[in-house]
């Protein structure tokens, strides 16, 4: 008795609890909103069946609860009952592959119009680097990272001469521009997260990976880093700020570039390498 | 299966092997400690998988202070707690639930219920306890070498985990990777034991279609892991080799804290995929033998045949094959190539259709049974709700665009606790509510049992369904304190306090059940034979508990399936495996028709 009520309010509990929860997706700032459907669909899928399978329990637990003189029945098997079962439950998984993998497919899809950065990590903190003028992105090599060069950009390379480097320090985006973000990691694993965003990758060292979004909204918002990288990994944040077009241009005026880094004319203030604390990695106790 | 049809008795094939000659101790040392009984390896392997456990436990308590309680503990350290949780986590999945499983349960049922005087290699399946005891001391020995164990997350991903910015670079990764080593070395030993014993130790009478599905559990579970562990086993060497003699596996080009490296041209994606190959399988040899364990506490205690036995069966096989092509679920913002997502999304979504079958069949048991709520069946309902609840979010999770901005945050850490560590868990203290009887001849205390149940039951539930939703608003997981970020509400850190209350009141819940085992161990009721009135072999030996060699004289004879509950036409409302048809008692009026009980 106790555990068929028990069952169902915990069951009618969840619902009331998902529906009336204060935590849900943070607003979002991207076009991105293809996940938050796909989740919808799927809490209305797998919340059908969760409710089912609950309150069914909880019918059984009580109705055929042993009482003096009553016999269970006895039916190993229902061939018809156990097909019709899977048929449903495999045409409710495909409900939420299908439109997962179509999102999917989008992710993975860059528009040809898309601009393209780059945010670099390392143990704690994220820098970016923008193309410049040219539109390109000069070669790096993590053998060329140094204090006077700590993106470690190939300095023979014509390409990376205008690329504006942002250490350390906020970065800005243009509204509704889709942007190619490309991820890049001179140490350990690494994620470059803006939840309001939605998407997210890894950096993997020795690696170049990627994702793209496009800004749907002004504002400022909070990275974090999604992957283990340390001991201070939880400290690994960073700032983007989505700008209108005008805005945006006049921060851009503002930022230096390699070729003025290398040549001592920009903002030395700025290249500290690695803002990284000494973190005792001993054992606290003993 | 269900024919009513005579039964004659020399339809059974005859033996084939002689009967086997065991090892038969003499002194309290070969009994009890260097034992090469089955059921002695079991209770080592239970004691040690425990103890560890608690410790696990212990350390999940002062994970949960921090979460609640940022700014309060300062013994806590940013490095402390990244130990704390690297060793919770491992301690708990591998050194606690495979070893409990499999060396626990697998040991001590797999010879009874399939008739069998013990495990066919019973001197290697007593090594594979002592070198699972010296995995665990190496293990422990990491808390107390300088820097202390390895800080690195329970998935030892590269390069951190052998980098000066990880704690335990120094020693505490190393003794990590010889413990697992060893792990698996014992386990390969352990699992040849239990699978060949299924498939060669059977009694007369004993098909593979009439075991019980636990065992058909722990059978599964072990072909994975002799087939998984291998991949962590070389991931394990290939890491210890870029630690200690500088090659570059899983190492690329690093430039750390300003200083340039000598690694280069490694891959750490690559020992993502070794890890997850091993991974992924090890979570449903975590979850098959709670699978089939459950399916025997439900048709005992609902006296009624678990529905849709060879289904089940087939399922368990169905999701062992699976679980090796789904791994990369795990990896799917690892930066690995983006088409693999379609293919794993797929398969992972694909094994979900086994799964929820085993749900349904779980369910239809209880329909039209003949429930008795006794602990072993509230911990088997409560299995059921709470794995329906963690498999849903494994869909989530599964499906690759929807696991982007749910990757690594509280997410993740909720689904695999519920789907792992509540309803698994839940299944080891039915088994243990409903084997204890068979073990020590006594009952556990029911009003401990019903407040254990209710406050773990109940209390674990509160602490993993909320904290899906801090995953929701991006609360990251493996952050020693969340600090003030912009997007995270004041109400989710009031929430990450009541968690861990909740933690600490379901923690002591548990020290409530160990007292329990202790106490009834002399104190408790003393049981009657087969106090469930169970079918299946592991209850009809001869004498109770089990003596040295499990049936006396000569091995049982088997004549129908373990699930003849509620027989029609059956005086009593379950027939053992192994009696007899013509000793079955018929229920009064039904002489007349002949009937006599199924042979299935």
């Amino acid at each position: 008795m106790i555990l068929a009520f028990v069952l169902i309010v915990l069951v009618v509990g969840s619902v009331i609890f998902h529906l009336m929860s204060p935590w849900w997706f943070t607003p979002i700032a991207s076009n991105w909103d293809y996940i938050d459907s796909t989740i919808v669909i799927t809490f209305w899928i797998t919340g059908v069946v969760f409710v089912a399978v609950g309150l069914f329990m909880a019918y059984c637990v009580f109705r055929f609860r042993h009482q003096t003189g009553t016999r269970a029945a006895y039916e190993p098997e229902n061939k018809r009952l156990e097909w019709w079962l899977t048929v449903l439950t495999t045409l409710g998984v495909a409900g939420l592959l299908t439109p997962g993998l179509f999102v999917w497919n989008q992710f993975i899809t860059v528009p040809a119009e898309a601009d393209t950065i780059e945010v670099m990590a390392q143990q704690w903190q994220f820098n970016f680097r923008l193309p410049g003028k040219d539109g390109v992105l000069g070669t790096s090599d993590t053998q060329n990272v140094s204090s006077e060069n700590p993106f470690g950009l190939n300095p023979n390379d014509p390409n990376g001469q205008d690329d504006v480097l942002i250490e350390a320090q906020d970065l800005h985006l243009p509204l509704d521009r889709p942007v190619k973000v490309l991820l890049r990691s001179i140490d350990t694993l690494h994620d470059f997260y803006v939840p309001q965003f939605r998407a997210k990758m890894d950096m993997v060292p020795g690696m170049v990976t990627y994702f793209w979004f496009t800004p749907t909204r002004t504002g400022t918002f909070e990275s974090i880093c999604a992957e283990l990288c340390g001991t201070g990994h939880y400290t690994m944040r960073a700032v983007v700020v989505v700008d209108e077009e005008s805005a945006y241009q006049a921060w851009l005026q503002e930022q230096s570039t390699f070729k003025q880094a290398m040549a001592g004319t920009g903002d030395k203030s700025k290249l500290a390498l690695g803002k990284s604390q000494t973190v005792s990695t001993e054992r606290v106790s003993e | 299966m269900t024919d009513v049809t005579p039964n004659t008795v020399n339809y059974l094939a005859p033996a084939e092997v002689e009967d086997v000659e065991l090892y038969h101790p003499k002194s309290f040392v070969t009994k009890y400690i260097w034992s090469q009984d089955a059921k002695v390896i079991a209770i080592q392997y239970a004691g040690t998988a425990i103890a560890i456990g608690l410790v696990a436990l212990v350390m999940s308590w002062m994970m949960r202070l921090q979460l609640g309680f940022p700014d309060t503990f300062d013994f806590i350290s940013p490095e402390a707690y990244l130990q704390l949780i690297t060793m919770h986590g491992m301690i708990m999945v591998i050194y606690l639930l495979t070893a409990l499983f499999l060396g626990g349960f697998g040991n001590y049922l797999i010879p009874l219920m399939v008739g069998a005087r013990d495990m066919v290699f019973p001197y290697v399946n007593m090594l594979s306890y002592w070198v699972y005891l010296l995995a665990v001391l190496v293990l422990v020995a990491s808390f107390f070498v300088p820097g202390g164990s390895t800080g690195a997350g329970w998935t030892l991903y590269p390069p951190q985990a052998i980098l000066a910015g990880t704690p335990g670079q120094s020693y505490g990764i190393i003794l990590m990777l010889a413990s697992l080593a060893l792990f698996i070395i014992g386990f390969t030993m352990g699992g040849l034991n239990y699978v060949v014993t299924v498939l060669q130790a059977r009694t007369r009478g004993m098909t593979l279609m009439r075991l019980p599905l636990t065992v058909w559990g722990i059978f599964v579970a072990t072909i994975l892991a002799l087939l998984a562990f291998p991949a962590l086993f070389v991931g394990a060497v290939m890491m210890m080799f870029d630690r200690l003699l500088g090659t570059s596996f899983f190492m690329p080009d690093i430039v750390e804290f300003g200083e340039s490296l000598k690694y280069g041209g490694g891959s750490p994606i690559l020992f993502q995929h070794l890890f997850w190959f091993f991974g992924h399988p090890e979570v449903y040899i975590v979850a098959l033998p709670a699978f089939g364990i459950v399916s025997d506490l439900l048709s005992v205690h609902a006296r009624k045949n678990i529905f849709g036995y060879r289904m089940m069966v087939w399922a368990i096989v169905a999701i062992g094959g699976l679980s090796f092509v789904v791994w990369a679920h795990h990896m799917y913002v690892s930066g690995m190539n983006p088409y693999f997502g379609f293919f794993f999304a797929t398969s992972t979504l694909i094994i979900a259709v086994p799964t929820a079958i085993k749900v349904y069949n779980w369910v239809l048991t209880l329909w039209r049974g003949n429930i008795h709520l006794t602990l072993p069946m509230l911990f088997a309902v409560a299995f059921i709700i709470t794995f329906v609840n963690g498999g849903i979010t494994g869909l989530f999770l599964g499906n690759v665009v929807v696991d982007v901005p749910l990757s690594d945050t509280m997410f993740v850490v909720a689904h695999f606790h519920m789907v792992m560590g509540v309803a698994p868990i839940l299944v080891i203290f039915g088994a243990i509510y409903h084997w204890y009887p068979l073990m020590s001849g006594r009952m556990l205390n029911t009003a401990l049992g019903h407040f254990h149940f209710w406050v773990t039951f109940i209390g674990a539930y509160l602490i993993y369904f909320p904290m899906h939703y801090l995953g929701f608003i991006g609360v990251p997981r493996r952050y020693y304190a969340l600090g003030e970020t912009s997007f995270i509400p004041l109400s989710a850190h009031t929430l990450n306090e009541f968690i861990t209350v909740a933690a600490l009141i379901v923690g002591f819940a548990q020290v409530v059940f160990i007292f329990n085992i202790v106490w009834s161990l002399f104190k408790g009721k003393k049981s009657v034979r087969n106090p469930w009135r169970a079918a299946s072999l592991e209850w009809q030996t001869p004498q109770v508990p089990p003596s040295h060699g499990n049936w006396g004289k000569e091995l049982p004879v088997v004549y129908r399936w373990a699930y003849d509950y509620s027989v029609p036409g059956a005086a009593e409302d379950f027939l053992p495996q192994n009696l007899p048809p013509d000793q079955v008692a018929i229920a009064k009026g039904h002489e007349a028709l002949g009937v006599q009980a199924a042979a299935t």
